[in-house]
């Protein structure tokens, strides 16, 4: 079986956020890029499916400009045997995904991150099921292939569902699809710029949403404190003055 | 034309969140001068169906086959185009939970929809049509257009107040075409964690951190959380050390919650974690550390031992009670 994963590239998360041209895009300057989180534990996930066997090779793919090359020159050393980029700017899900529909019709299983920090779109995976007539399952916490066979652990409120699906499938994965991200060996690194980044052109999608402005968080209200002596009295706050109890 | 809501249901039963996305619903119908219909799939008694429409439903389609127990996504997404192609929906709306988040995205390439998820407030702007969405993992705030005819939603879990309006809703037994090689998803097992407030419906929930110091240290948030009707939760050091399970963790990697209160005892409050909670309405810390950047995002706060605190507030809440 062969895996293609989706990487994203996100601002660090400890970025501190501004905006520019008057609030209508994000500020780019500066920024230290890494792999969106949860793609990040989806290839992870994946380099343990290849090590024992159950895949032969793994492709990620990434829409972006040539400044997310150095994020998939990360994850070919975290262990990707190849990595795609398609020459476009990601402004819109729906673009991302037909642009990812080009070249991911041949996989097996596709691992999507359940949403993308920077975003928050939480669309594109579900989106290229629909585009590519794949199935899909969302959710999803753990992912074993036995004899051939996907079984997946899905979240459910209050619990978790062991099931089976059919491929060709996008997995939608979250926390628990990998204890911990892999992080590459200095032999990963050095491998990773031998190994093939192919860059694609865009075929031509309208963006069906458009990002028109961003705001920031009016400052909190200064926080009140409570002696710690008297912390019942947070009691008759929250209830009288807060009403939240 | 009506707006169509996905009402999901647990067990035969819809909750607050099915209600409010409702009353979300008949506020944007009221303003494009159209109607709701809800769409309910699953075994649901029709008193049960009866009662979307004290939220503002007009029209219930009840899908009832077992066979979509499985949640099948394709096969859900199917169904819910279906339904929206025929009332001619040009917004189509889902709880932006799991399952919302898994089928709402099919649906949009379903239907050429634009699709955001996360919305938090009725549109900023009818025409074009404009919504509010929270980015960069609730650090700022976006205002997204959309460039199609049909939008497809997922809207907010408790940001919007349930409306009683009391419609006379007609229920009408729906029954789509099945696609081929739609429900391939096959449940083997499932493991419910009983007798706990689920996070994701907790209108308060109480959370330790590293600063409790040990998960033999439970027991006083625990009894905190019984007295309110809490859920619980953790920050990720909690969970990643085997003290709480990880179904426990909030944060950016975690759940993302937005309840009416979050209590925060021994958490230092780092922007992960923060991107998990800072929805909640009231966020209280306790820290013994002053300048723990928690104190920063929360609305009341006490420097001290979580210890000596926990104890005082059970007696206060106690004391609430009688």
């Amino acid at each position: 079986m062969n895996i293609l994963v989706l990487i994203s590239n996100v601002p660090d998360t400890t970025t501190k956020i501004r905006f520019v041209g008057d609030n209508t895009a994000f500020d780019d300057i500066g920024i230290q890029w890494i792999i969106n989180p949860w793609d990040e534990l989806a290839l992870t996930r994946a380099m343990e499916l290849k090590e024992a066997g159950e895949i032969e090779k793994i492709t990620v793919a990434n829409v972006g400009t040539k400044a997310t090359e150095p994020t998939l020159r990360k994850a070919l050393a975290v262990g990707a045997d190849e990595a795609i980029r398609i020459n476009a700017e990601a402004n819109d899900a729906y673009f991302v995904a037909k642009q990812l529909a080009e070249v991911a019709s041949d996989y097996d299983i596709i691992l999507a991150g359940i949403e993308a920090s920077d975003y928050n779109g939480s669309a594109v995976g579900g989106m290229l099921a629909e585009i590519l007539d794949f199935n899909s399952v969302s959710a999803v916490s753990g992912l074993n292939i036995e004899d051939g066979e996907l079984i997946v652990n899905r979240e459910i409120d209050g619990g978790v569902q062991i099931l089976t699906i059919g491929a060709p499938v996008v997995c939608i994965v979250q926390k628990g699809i990998a204890k911990e991200p892999r992080i590459p060996a200095m032999r990963g690194i050095m491998m990773a710029r031998k190994k093939p980044l192919n860059v694609v052109d865009p075929v031509t999608v309208e963006d069906r949403t458009s990002f028109e402005s961003f705001e920031l968080p009016p400052p909190k209200a200064a926080c009140i404190m409570v002696e710690e002596d008297n912390a019942q009295d947070l009691i008759t706050l929250l209830h009288e003055e807060a009403k939240v109890i | 034309m009506s707006i169509l809501v996905y009402t999901e249901n647990w067990d035969g039963k819809f909750k607050k969140l099915s209600y409010e996305l409702v009353s979300f619903a008949a506020a944007i119908a009221k303003e494009l001068e159209s109607s709701v219909t809800a769409i309910s799939i699953g075994n649901v008694s029709e008193e049960e169906l009866k009662s979307l429409g004290n939220y503002g439903a007009n029209k219930v389609l009840n899908l009832v086959d077992d066979k979509y127990n499985s949640l099948d996504n394709k096969a859900l997404s199917s169904a819910i185009g279906s339904a929206s192609i025929e009332e001619c929906s040009k917004v189509v709306l889902f709880a932006n939970n799991n399952l919302g988040k898994a089928v709402a995205p099919r649906v949009s390439v379903k239907l050429n929809a634009g699709f955001v998820s996360g919305v938090t407030a009725l549109p900023v702007n009818y025409d074009p049509f404009v919504v509010k969405k929270k980015v960069f993992t609730g650090k700022a705030t976006a205002n997204v257009k959309f460039n199609t005819d049909v939008k497809v939603i997922t809207f907010s879990q408790n940001s919007y107040e349930v409306v009683e309006t009391g419609n006379n809703v007609i229920i009408e037994a729906f029954n789509p075409a099945v696609g081929e090689g739609d429900f391939t998803t096959v449940v083997k097992d499932t493991n419910k964690v009983t007798g706990q407030v689920l996070l994701s419906d907790a209108e308060i929930v109480v959370a330790g951190g590293r600063g409790m110091k040990s998960g033999d240290n439970w027991s006083g948030l625990e009894e905190l959380a019984t007295l309110l009707g809490a859920g619980l939760a953790c920050s990720r050091p909690v969970s990643d050390e085997g003290w709480r399970s990880h179904s426990e963790h909030v944060g950016q990697t975690g759940k993302i919650i937005a309840p009416n209160l979050y209590f925060a005892f021994g958490i230092s409050g780092a922007i992960q974690h923060l991107g998990g909670v800072s929805s909640s309405k009231v966020i209280v810390a306790v820290n013994k550390d002053a300048d723990a950047p928690i104190f920063e995002a929360s609305d009341y706060g006490i420097v001290g031992d979580v210890n000596i605190v926990i104890p005082k507030l059970i007696e206060g809440l106690q004391e609430l009670k009688t």
